[in-house]
């Protein structure tokens, strides 16, 4: 494979070399305008988000405190009802499963309950933004039954523009918005919750500092 | 070579059965109105389809400058970067890996690329068991057929139909048609995949030069699982999917989600910059013909697809006569621009399964003229005499008649004599194929140049004109 991929290499580059193609400016986003003037913005970013995160299937739950969520949880059948729970929360949420112990991503298949950290929430999609930071195995994000993800609602911003002016350059290997339980319509249409990821998300909109 | 496919004739059987064509124009009509119900609920949505297409013009008129800062700096995060400059050698490059490590069974996410590739029969053929883990793919594979459609492969089939499939094959009580039910069968079923697979596979929605990253999109989740249990993770993607900077996720994440399904995004939109510890990540960029269309000034911004499947769901034709009735891998309106390109005879008819309604134009997020290019390649079509001798005499026939305004006079006094007695079994034969399915309207009793010299001699036709107008109150 070794030369022939780079001939081919060379080839494709020659190719679309070979023909000269009008030049076409690289447009900023929104012109000479500023994100807020052109792109929706809401007033109360974090009231929109929690009615965006419903909209798409999810469960948002204001909170005070990582105590008050953690009474919340323990309310929950589901939360009850998991066996193997692994938090990526801090001490205040305690859980079975410690990822940092976990060789091989694929003894993770049993996990029934996952709680971790996003960095922000966007207001005009529900998507939280998690990256491989501090989560030793992505796969646990994916391979949970069910998923709690705690966010602080001075995080949450309005659109996807801010987002990407947030994250900047991506530091680690891996970042994922995440927006719902996963979900499928692929028979007749009918909207089905659970599909390969997680069944059902939790959102915990925490009033803490961001 | 393959064999000349002609959509009318496909589309002949679906359209047969009526209801079926109904429920399949119903379904997607609801997928269009839920985009319409996004669309505008974004004031600035015009602006953005109007930044992504410049984007995309931009992209690709450097595409070999930006090609090859992608590269760097993907190789820069660890990622292997392979090229092929055919769909061939695509298939050798993931096989090569494959094999490496010493692997049998492959994950696979949706990917368009590796289907216009016919990844799949390789591997099998090599020996590899390969499993689409998105559940329209998966539906499709267990039946045998191709996806009908680019977002919703299984939009033509019923549930009753995905009930008997999986009785067939993952054990579901016969006769079961509840989508939760199946869909939990499918979950089990997959999981068991995920948890065996040496190698995932995903496609690429956008790839960005600026940090040698890409995003994959999906709803279900079944990419991102693919991707973070096996070892080693192959992403499969055409030259064109690239973007220049990472803010310009901004725009097209929030463009593709809601063209497609009508969601403001998906539930899943992974960004990988570079291999898990101790994984692999490999990249294999695929021209296959995407540089020639880029050679071209009429088609050349059709690379900015970034295969929404809006254009389907709004297409009259495609609504009606289903996905496979156009006999290529991405089919609707973007297709019949697409698959021409890369073999004209083959598809010649699909740019004729059109009625230049426009509406693909008008919901496209990266603004291709679509229908404009449909027309261009009806002229391409002719001018390379692709166009079959049913369409090519009766286009001589008209221009004659055009050009002649005696034979014109005397074949329109014919035709309205005809028309009227005549039996049906003589006009409506296979002598002519346009009245097939439809009906010829009913014959006027004079002709317009008759009751012109009756009512209006003297005038000319612009005075003419107005005074019609004055009479309809314009």
């Amino acid at each position: 494979m070794g030369s022939k991929a780079r001939d081919s290499r060379q080839a494709i580059l020659d190719r679309l070399r070979s023909r000269e193609v009008t030049p076409v400016e690289l447009p900023a986003i929104f012109g000479d305008d500023s994100i807020s003037q052109v792109a929706i913005g809401f007033d109360d970013p974090p009231t929109q988000f929690a009615g965006t995160v419903e909209a798409v299937g999810g469960l948002c739950l204001q909170v005070g405190s990582m105590q008050e969520a953690l009474n919340k949880l323990e309310q929950d059948e589901v939360y009850r009802d998991a066996a193997r729970r692994c938090s990526l929360v801090g001490d205040e949420i305690p859980g079975n499963v410690n990822l940092q112990e976990i060789e091989d991503p694929h003894d993770l298949s049993s996990l029934d309950f996952l709680i971790a950290r996003a960095e922000f929430g966007v207001a005009e999609n529900g998507a939280m933004w998690i990256t491989d930071r501090d989560i030793r195995h992505r796969a646990s994000l994916f391979i949970t039954q069910h998923l709690a993800l705690v966010v602080s609602r001075h995080s949450i911003i309005s659109n996807m523009h801010q987002a990407y002016e947030r994250i900047g350059q991506p530091e680690t290997p891996f970042g994922v918005f995440i927006a719902g339980p996963s979900k499928t319509a692929d028979i007749e249409q009918s909207l089905v919750l659970g599909a390969h990821g997680c069944r059902t998300l939790t959102v915990f909109l925490v009033d803490e500092p961001a | 070579m393959a064999t000349v496919s002609e959509h009318p004739e496909k589309a002949a059987a679906y359209i047969a059965d009526r209801s079926r064509s109904r429920w399949h124009d119903g379904a997607l009509w609801f997928v269009r109105s839920k985009r319409d119900r996004m669309a505008h609920s974004l004031p600035e949505w015009e602006r953005l389809r109007s930044t992504a297409s410049q984007i995309k013009a931009h992209t690709i008129a450097n595409l070999p400058e930006i090609l090859q800062q992608f590269e760097a700096n993907a190789k820069a995060r660890g990622v292997h970067v392979h090229w092929a400059a055919d769909a061939q050698e695509h298939n050798e490059i993931v096989l090569e890996i494959i094999r490496k490590q010493n692997a049998t069974r492959v994950v696979k996410s949706k990917s368009m690329l590796t289907e216009e590739c016919h990844l799949n029969p390789h591997l099998e053929v090599n020996g590899i068991e390969v499993i689409d883990t998105d559940l329209g793919e998966r539906i499709v594979q267990m039946r045998g057929e191709r996806p009908s459609h680019i977002v919703l492969p299984a939009i033509h089939i019923k549930k009753e139909e995905v009930g008997e499939t999986f009785a067939k094959y993952l054990g579901t009580e016969p006769g079961a048609s509840d989508p939760q039910y199946l869909t939990e069968a499918a979950r089990q079923h997959l999981r068991s995949k995920f948890l065996e697979a040496e190698v995932g596979i995903t496609g690429v929605n956008f790839a960005i030069a600026e940090t040698g990253g890409f995003v994959v999109c999906t709803n279900e989740g079944n990419a991102d699982l693919g991707a973070s249990l096996p070892r080693v993770h192959i992403a499969c993607m055409g030259i064109e999917k690239l973007i220049p900077r990472l803010v310009d996720l901004s725009v097209f994440v929030r463009l593709l989600a809601r063209s497609a399904t009508g969601q403001p995004i998906t539930t899943y939109t992974s960004h990988f910059h570079g291999p898990r510890p101790g994984c692999e990540l490999h990249i294999v960029l695929v021209d296959n013909g995407r540089s020639r269309i880029r050679d071209s000034d009429e088609f050349r911004s059709a690379l900015g697809c970034i295969r929404c499947g809006a254009c389907m769901n709004t297409c009259p034709v495609f609504r009606r006569s289903g996905g496979h009735s156009y006999d290529a891998v991405v089919p609707g309106p973007i297709g019949s621009v697409l698959s021409p390109a890369a073999d004209t005879k083959q598809h010649r008819s699909l740019p004729y399964a059109c009625s230049l309604c426009g509406s693909c134009t008008d919901v496209c997020p990266v603004k291709i003229p679509l229908h404009h290019q449909l027309l261009t390649w009806r002229q391409q079509i002719a001018s390379q005499g692709l166009l079959p001798v049913s369409k090519t005499a009766a286009m001589r026939a008209g221009s004659m008649l055009f050009q002649h305004p005696r034979i014109y006079a005397l074949a329109g006094a014919l035709g309205r004599r005809a028309l009227r007695w005549l039996p049906k079994s003589w006009i409506y034969n296979r002598a002519n194929p346009w009245g097939l399915d439809r009906d010829l309207p009913e014959p006027p009793v004079e002709s317009f140049r008759s009751w012109w010299q009756t009512n209006r001699q003297g005038t000319s036709v612009d005075e003419g004109m107005k005074s019609k107008e004055a009479k309809n109150g314009k």
